[in-house]
């Protein structure tokens, strides 16, 4: 093989660029499909979680746990394989940093009596935008507020 | 469309299915799935102030989220408008337990009685919606995480903050359940 050229170089970086921007259609694809299956198996109705909350179907605990057992054995086999990211990255999780244990918990609870008053996590509040119920966008500008709040007294909570 | 796709999905397809969104963002860009790292995204886009949590470049960390996220809002509205959405057929206890508290619009994804413009200025409109939603985003950003992020990214690789994060979640969805709901839609 000769070496490539400066104009095959210059080829191979703006196939980069553009590969770059196919990830990020890429994402929005993933998104829409995310925000399908959510809407078709009915996490998003504030109905189903109250359903959960008081043990009256097998349902969301089914979905739930299913969807955990499908992530953690791909999790497994990814990090069994060394697989490269379609990025190029080599593909690493992150550790959360346990530190006192509070933030989860006290966090954790707080989100929990919001999941439960709005019936909707994140992801579920803006599937149900596109649903139709436009009230949810005054959950999302609040739940901004509630992180921006956050972000405030951060130096002030114990973590 | 065919009426599979109207009915709603068994849980052993949804479950599944709403799994292999942590391997396909690994795969794709080495991204971990986690929803509510874009309401930080937004803070720090539209107003970071003098708060150092949002001084960061949330253009090169949080753009390909943030257009999942809205990829999520179009999936919501392909779903319920490419077919006839039926109600919800929750377990009759369930509904039997919501009528005795005063809930009796069942036909859309929430209650219209609670969940719609007009009902805000209602008392239980208001706590659900606005406190609601606050308490979303203030939990969201303490435990560092929501459903996806902690329930699934992170349990998914077996980290004991998540694990103490998802008792979180219910320890307060069901304090929220059986101590605040009754109050609130029943009561006032």
């Amino acid at each position: 093989m000769t070496r490539p050229t400066a104009f095959e170089i210059e080829d191979i970086e703006s196939d980069r660029v553009v590969g770059h921007r196919d990830l990020l259609v890429v994402y929005l694809l993933l998104g829409i499909a995310f925000g399908v299956v959510l809407a078709r198996s009915e996490v998003v109705s504030w109905f189903r979680i109250q359903e959960m909350f008081r043990f009256q179907s097998f349902r969301m605990y089914g979905i739930i746990g299913s969807a955990i057992a499908t992530a953690a054995a791909s999790v497994a086999l990814i990090k069994r394989a060394k697989l490269k990211a379609i990025s190029g990255e080599i593909i690493a999780i992150p550790r959360k940093e346990l530190g006192s244990g509070i933030r989860y918990a006290a966090g954790g609870t707080i989100f929990g009596l919001g999941w439960a008053l709005t019936g909707a996590c994140p992801g579920p509040l803006f599937a149900l935008i596109g649903d139709g119920v436009s009230v949810m966008i005054a959950v999302v500008l609040s739940a901004v507020v509630g992180t921006w709040v956050y972000g405030w007294l951060r130096p002030r909570l114990p973590h | 469309m065919t009426a599979w796709f109207a009915r709603e999905w068994p849980w052993y397809v949804a479950g599944p299915l709403i799994g292999l969104f942590v391997p396909a963002l690994l795969i794709v860009g080495n991204k971990t799935f986690g929803i509510s790292s874009n309401l930080r995204h937004l803070c720090s886009a539209i107003a970071p102030g003098r708060v150092e949590f949002f001084r960061y470049d949330w253009k090169r960390t949080g753009v390909w989220n943030l257009l999942f996220l809205a990829g999520v809002l179009i999936g919501g509205f392909i779903a319920s408008h490419a077919v006839m959405v039926h109600p919800v057929a929750i377990s009759a206890e369930t509904k039997a337990a919501l009528v005795r508290l005063g809930i009796h619009d069942f036909s859309g994804m929430a209650p219209r009685e609670v969940f719609s413009w007009r009902a805000l200025l209602t008392l239980r409109g208001f706590i659900s919606v606005v406190v609601g939603g606050f308490l979303v985003g203030f939990g969201t950003a303490y435990a560092g995480g929501c459903t996806s992020g902690h329930a699934l990214s992170g349990l998914a690789n077996f980290e004991l903050p998540s694990l103490i994060a998802v008792l979180g979640f219910f320890a307060g969805g069901l304090a929220a359940t059986y101590l605040i709901l009754p109050f609130l839609l029943g009561g006032i």
